[in-house]
């Protein structure tokens, strides 16, 4: 049985008064897919954001890779060092290259020699797709191409894990297809992940297990077949009818 | 209604051509009407009677040689070129023995070298350069100039004047008023409390309090916080109190640029695992300091022009050494001061400009932003 990649007990979190996150519990497996949807503001993004410690939460466990989540902030860098994250806006560096996007951290956090970052990073721009545009600038090229970049710059980093915050909402109808083909060869490459997406074609392709959050709770979770065929809960059937028409 | 098909691609053209030239420009620009006109002969005739003004008194009426005051107080003379190049010297040096001032121009000199090579992007070895312009130079300058070590004579700061004296000041102001400004700002954004009040206190002080009053506070309370009989040197109190001022002002403009970074950018840095200070240095800074290039250039620029204030607490900074000219009896006459303060003008102005000119070039040079 693989081990766990990522752990969450009784976790709960709150904003000011506000409950997002109610006795959150979440087994991960190594080289396993989950899909998380729900509607907005349901708290899908503060709990993967609670998993590289974006967000603290306050109450419960989080354990990434055997290494607790605490106020202790080697564990904290730990953590980072081993989850790749993606976002729905991408949160590319401007000021340097795509090639120095994907660098960075290689560089100055896992102290890999330039020149063995770069052909590292250039192996990855291959695999999703872009290495012709190494040396340009994020502004120059177009949303999906800036989302691969993303995803990109987090895989140098060798990742356990990988989290996507809804990484094709913000791109325009064509260019999602080319995002999701790149994170469907890292599923098939067994990489483990956690996506938050209401790609519904993409869970039934690649995801072990979906995940329905409402009201900062989980309400279901079952295999993508069950989930999509025989939702049980009420809410998740209406959530389903409302985005598969 | 009936539905449509394109069956032939409406061709392709370039864009019409439109009319160019003076004439054109003129025309649509500038005389496009009565109001237009009549303003622009206005102003022309303005902008004409002041250039002819000037070039008047300085080169035809201007007198450019002379022993002494006597020709320049002749009726109907210009400017005073004789009484300048008299003073040069002592303008840029001030009372600084004649005998070492190849040391003044070594200064100079390093320090024009290094700042080539700062400022220059073609040339290698950026970090190597910063480290020594900004570590090391200060310390070989100030050994330079005030000597007794190294078998060099000591040359009190009393006999600095002149250029000497602003250079000394903004340059040191504007190399401390960088990192300490970068310190202060994230310092106040800081989610420690301790720090974030002391930063907050430190530049609201500084801030409400006018710069001619620091220099005085700075002049003659220093002492009050020093053991009793130590007094510092008027020159090191006038440059710690200047630089406090512009670290001031410094921190507050890098705090609108951190202020204009998004959240993302914060956020993208701590999932790659950067560290606060590696993501504050490596990503946040860089783009931050980009954004208020214009605002720094801007601080430098009063900063170094501000720094003619200091004569209110007895220093004989560039301005202050031109206007003791102006009592010489040798050279006093009715176009004495006026060319004075004419040569002083151009001189703070080429200085001010290159700072202005060398800001936008720099600006260009970093925008990667490529925004549609
Ligand atoms: N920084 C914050 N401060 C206060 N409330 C927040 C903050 N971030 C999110 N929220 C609220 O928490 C709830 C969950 O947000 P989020 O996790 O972003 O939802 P989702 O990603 O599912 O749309 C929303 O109601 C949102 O308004
Ligand atoms: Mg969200």
């Amino acid at each position: 049985m693989p081990h766990s990649a990522v752990t969450m007990s009784h976790v709960d979190k709150w904003y000011g008064p506000f409950h997002v996150l109610r006795d959150i519990n979440l087994d991960v497996k190594a080289g396993e897919r989950i899909v998380i949807c729900g509607p907005s503001g349901s708290g899908k993004s503060t709990l993967i954001r609670c998993i590289n410690r974006l967000e603290e939460h306050q109450q419960g466990d989080i354990v990434v890779d055997g290494i607790p989540l605490t106020a202790n902030l080697k564990n904290i860098d730990d953590v980072r060092r081993e989850v790749g994250m993606v976002f729905q806006h991408f949160n590319l560096f401007p000021h340097l290259t795509v090639l120095e996007n994907c660098t960075l951290a290689p560089i100055w956090v896992r102290k890999q020699p330039k020149a063995q970052a770069e052909e590292n990073a250039m192996s990855f721009l291959k695999r999703v797709k872009i290495p012709e545009q190494a040396l340009k600038y994020p502004g120059q090229l177009s949303g999906g191409q800036q989302q691969r970049v993303a995803i990109a710059r987090a895989l140098c980093m060798n990742p356990k894990v990988m989290l996507f915050d809804e990484p094709t909402s913000a791109l325009d109808p064509e260019m999602i297809k080319e995002v999701l083909d790149v994170m469907v060869d890292l599923a098939e490459g067994g990489m483990t992940m956690l996506c938050v997406t209401h790609e519904m074609a993409f869970a039934r392709q690649v995801a072990d297990r979906v995940i329905f959050m409402d009201q900062g709770q989980i309400v279901e979770e079952n295999e993508p077949e069950e989930f999509f065929k025989n939702p049980k809960s009420p809410r998740t059937r209406l959530f389903l009818e409302q985005i598969l028409h | 209604m009936t539905g449509f098909v394109r069956t032939i691609d409406a061709p392709k053209l370039s864009p019409p051509k439109g009319e160019v030239g003076l004439i054109h420009t003129l025309r649509h620009r500038v005389f496009n009407s009565a109001i237009g006109g009549v303003l622009a002969i206005a102003i022309a005739a303005l902008l004409f009677w002041t250039a002819w003004t000037i070039i008047d008194w300085a080169f035809f009426r201007g007198v450019w040689t002379a022993p002494d005051r006597e020709l320049c107080n002749a009726e109907g003379a210009g400017a005073c070129w004789p009484f300048i190049k008299a003073r040069s010297l002592q303008w840029v040096y001030g009372f600084y023995p004649s005998a070492e001032r190849w040391r003044v121009n070594l200064v100079y000199l390093i320090g024009a070298i290094s700042l080539a090579g700062l400022m220059i992007p073609a040339i290698p070895f950026k970090t190597w350069n910063a480290l020594f312009f900004f570590l090391l130079y200060p310390v070989i300058a100030f050994f330079l100039l005030l000597g007794g070590k190294f078998g060099l004579t000591l040359v009190e700061t009393e006999q600095w004047g002149g250029l000497l004296v602003t250079l000394v000041l903004s340059v040191t102001a504007i190399v401390v008023s960088a990192p300490l400004g970068i310190l202060l700002a994230l310092g106040r954004r800081s989610e420690m409390p301790i720090v974030s009040l002391l930063s907050t206190i430190f530049i609201e002080t500084v801030r409400g309090v006018p710069l001619v009053l620091v220099l005085f506070m700075a002049a003659n309370m220093f002492p009050l916080f020093m053991p009793p009989g130590v007094n510092p040197d008027k020159l090191l109190k006038a440059v710690i109190g200047t630089s406090l001022f512009a670290s001031a002002y410094m921190a507050e403009i890098i705090r609108g640029g951190l202020q204009a970074i998004p959240k993302g950018q914060y956020e993208g840095a701590q999932a790659i695992g950067l560290s606060y200070w590696k993501s504050m240095g490596l990503i946040i800074m860089p783009q931050a300091l980009k954004v208020v290039i214009p605002s720094i250039v801007n601080n430098f620029i009063s900063l170094f022009k501000d720094t003619s204030l200091v004569t209110v607490v007895g220093l004989f900074d560039l301005l202050g050494i031109v206007q003791t000219g102006f009592n010489d009896p040798k050279w006093a006459s009715a176009q004495t001061s006026n060319t004075g303060y004419f040569a002083l003008a151009v001189i703070y102005w080429a200085f001010c400009f290159s700072m202005s000119r060398y800001s936008q070039f720099i600006e260009r040079k970093l925008n990667t932003s490529h925004k549609r």
